[in-house]
């Protein structure tokens, strides 16, 4: 399937409209999904919608590579920018919409059973969906518009949904509700240090359109309050985006949130807070300005290293497996800021390449757990025991998700990590190389614990019963899987779309 | 000194609300005080906006039949039509017999109002379902009886595991 056919099949209202029906067909299928009293049609409503939404990405993701400037522009009301809100779409907008919808689509497929079996009351199912496409739409607001504040909104649109998904973990594990909680008061902080630096850019330059920011900045890099902006933003969106050492939010609403909803964050919310911050990094700051570069080398690298080790490390020594997988996830952000700390172009695409395959890994991994969860009802390592044997498939996909995570060669984690190396080769930072290598060892370890207590021990506990997960969530789970080895093989496709999206960030000039 | 501190006595005002926010919403214990400094937090945001929108001397934004560049007044005014109204808030500014104040931050700030209310009522019903389900909205009570469970938890399923080896 080539992009051109998509064009040339796709009808004219989707290429007219594609970016912002992205956005606004979840949203507003959203209240209807809420006032469904069957939890079925609910379901099957939102697959729907996440499939549209996928299609929909797809077509923009044409559409902007067959665009001869790369960016596609879209006036909400006719409104041209920068008086009106504009969605502004290039390479890398585009890698992460492909990126969320898909996702979002896999996840809700795979939901059904779980979140049935999760959920105590079949009549709240309605407005579960509904939260979840809340969330999507907000998520994919933030990744499409070109407007500072409309940023600042779809942030807290889809934050919100996710405070409420989280909470709905309450009825398996009522810890849930105090992580709900203390992901609100951080996650508002952080929206709120955003918007804070939004004040100070548009006292300073008196616009809101990212671009035209970007356009004015250059004459005012000696302004304190652009100086103070650029902080302030970058704590908030570094808070939101899980940045060591702002996660303290981040293994609480993973660990006891509704398996399902565990899938879709780790691969998406983060990774989304990541884009904006590599937005607001390179397209309307430069890292030509003085106080940007000293950020790259003071803060965000040694941020990101720090996590890297850190958070593996922590990973070791924790004895629940969601828990291992959310400080792991804090570990793989610390890759991602690493590379974007480059400020080269490989560096930045090495970044963008593992983000695209760790929402693959961890896609697979908690889709597995997701399935443990369901016909086991135990999460700890010691459940995971000889389920090798009794759940051969869902494991096998774990183990697979789990070597990627490592960083196994043939699989997809090795492909960016190889990526990382290089770019880190090419600026002689030889050093954070070392550094990558050995927290990638400290995954042997905490993967390696999982894998070990799953295949080659008896199960501990003989009365509790080990199943299969569903076909439902087998077919999500071994897509991903598959995903994982044949990107790890064949890593053109990523490859290409995490370089597009760095090109796309960093300028044009940035090629070399 | 004095003169650069007394200048800026709204945006003191504006930094220290802020501080007290963010202490209150990191470290108070009752949940709802933390609500509390989260709200004051976000109240002050939308302080330092609309202080940043003020024009000294300035009026509402309301455009009177006077100011409107195109009203009919062929002796001293010959550009007509609608283009020179985007002019008038640019470079006709100085033509206008009232200033006004910015009023873009006002309407941003209806908007993250709006967020705050969602997010503090949100907040509100989390509490209610805590307390429900622990009996206490105090943060470091609510840790405790966590890490007991999470004890209990442990002590059950080695119990469970050597019954069910046995």
């Amino acid at each position: 399937m080539t992009l051109e056919s998509v064009l040339t099949s796709a009808p004219a209202w989707a290429l007219a409209h594609a970016p912002v029906l992205l956005v606004a067909v979840p949203m507003l299928i959203a209240p209807l999904v809420a006032i469904l009293p069957n939890g079925r049609a609910a379901w099957l409503i939102s697959v729907l919608t996440a499939g549209v939404s996928f299609y929909l990405a797809i077509v923009t993701l044409a559409l902007v590579q067959s665009s001869p400037t790369g960016i596609l522009s879209y006036e909400i009301g006719r409104w041209p920018p920068p008086i009106g809100i504009e969605f502004r779409t290039d390479a890398l907008n585009a890698m992460i919409l492909l990126l969320v919808t898909g996702i979002g689509f896999l996840a809700s497929v795979f939901s059904w059973p779980t979140i049935t079996s999760e959920l105590s009351n079949r009549n709240k199912l309605g407005m579960f969906y509904a939260a979840f496409l809340l969330c999507m739409s907000g998520l994919l607001g933030v990744a499409s518009t070109g407007d500072a504040f409309n940023l600042f909104v779809f942030l807290e649109i889809s934050s919100l949904a996710t405070y409420v998904m989280v909470a709905m973990g309450a009825r398996r594990d009522r810890r849930a509700l105090p992580a709900a909680f203390n992901y609100l008061i951080m996650g508002t902080l952080g929206a709120s240090f955003y918007i804070v630096g939004i004040g100070f850019l548009y006292a300073a330059t008196g616009t809101l359109n990212m671009a035209d920011i970007a356009d004015r900045l250059p004459a005012l890099t000696d302004n304190r309050s652009v100086q103070v902006g650029f902080a302030f933003i970058i704590v908030g969106l570094g808070l939101k985006a899980a940045m060591w050492p702002l996660h303290q939010w981040l293994p609480n609403a993973y660990s006891y949130s509704p398996s399902f909803v565990t899938v879709f964050l780790s691969a998406t919310a983060t990774k989304v807070a990541l884009y904006a911050l590599v937005r607001f990094l390179f397209t309307v700051f430069r890292p030509e300005y003085s106080f940007e570069l000293a950020s790259f080398s003071w803060v965000l690298a040694p941020l990101g290293i720090a996590a890297m080790v850190i958070c593996s490390f922590q990973a070791v020594f924790q004895t629940d497996v969601r828990r291992v997988l959310a400080y792991s996830s804090v570990a793989q952000v610390g890759y991602m800021l690493l590379g974007v700390s480059l400020a080269t172009a490989p560096g930045v695409a090495a970044g963008l390449l593992h983000l695209f395959n760790h929402a693959l890994m961890k896609g697979a991994l908690f889709m597995a757990i997701a399935g443990i969860v369901m016909t086991h009802q135990g999460t700890t390592i010691r459940d995971f025991a000889g389920l090798g044997r009794t759940a051969p498939w869902t494991m096998t996909a774990f183990a697979i998700a789990g070597l990627s995570l490592i960083g196994v060669p043939l699989t997809a984690g090795f492909m960016s990590k190889l990526q990382l190396g290089y770019a880190l080769f090419a600026e002689g930072w030889w050093w954070a190389v070392l550094l990558v290598v050995f927290s990638s060892f400290l995954a042997v370890f905490y993967v390696g614990r999982i894998l070990q207590a799953a295949f080659f021990q008896p199960p501990l506990n003989p009365r509790k019963t080990h199943k299969e997960a569903p076909l439902l969530i087998l077919v999500p789970l071994w897509i991903l899987a598959l995903a994982n080895l044949y990107f790890g093989i064949a890593a053109d496709f990523p490859l290409g779309l995490a370089r597009d999206g760095a090109v796309a960030a960093l300028g044009v000039e940035a090629f070399r | 000194m004095v003169e650069f501190v007394l200048e800026r006595a709204g945006y003191w005002a504006i930094i220290c609300l802020m501080m007290i926010g963010l202490y209150i919403a990191f470290s108070a214990e009752n949940l709802i005080k933390r609500l509390v400094g989260l709200s004051i937090f976000q109240t002050t945001i939308c302080l330092f906006y609309v202080s940043l929108a003020k024009v000294s001397g300035g009026t509402a934004p309301i455009l009177l039949p006077e100011d409107t560049p195109y009203h009919s007044d062929p002796v001293h005014d010959g550009v007509n039509g609608p283009d020179s109204l985007l002019a008038a808030t640019g470079e006709r500014f100085a033509d206008l017999h009232h200033a006004y104040s910015n009023p873009l931050p006002h309407v941003l700030m209806l908007t993250a109002i709006v967020v705050g209310v969602a997010t503090l009522s949100l907040g509100l019903a989390l509490i209610v379902r805590i307390r429900e389900a622990y009996g206490t909205i105090e943060a470091d009570e609510v840790r405790e009886i966590d890490m007991q469970t999470a004890l209990a938890q442990e002590l059950e399923a080695d119990k469970d595991i050597k019954e069910a080896s046995a």
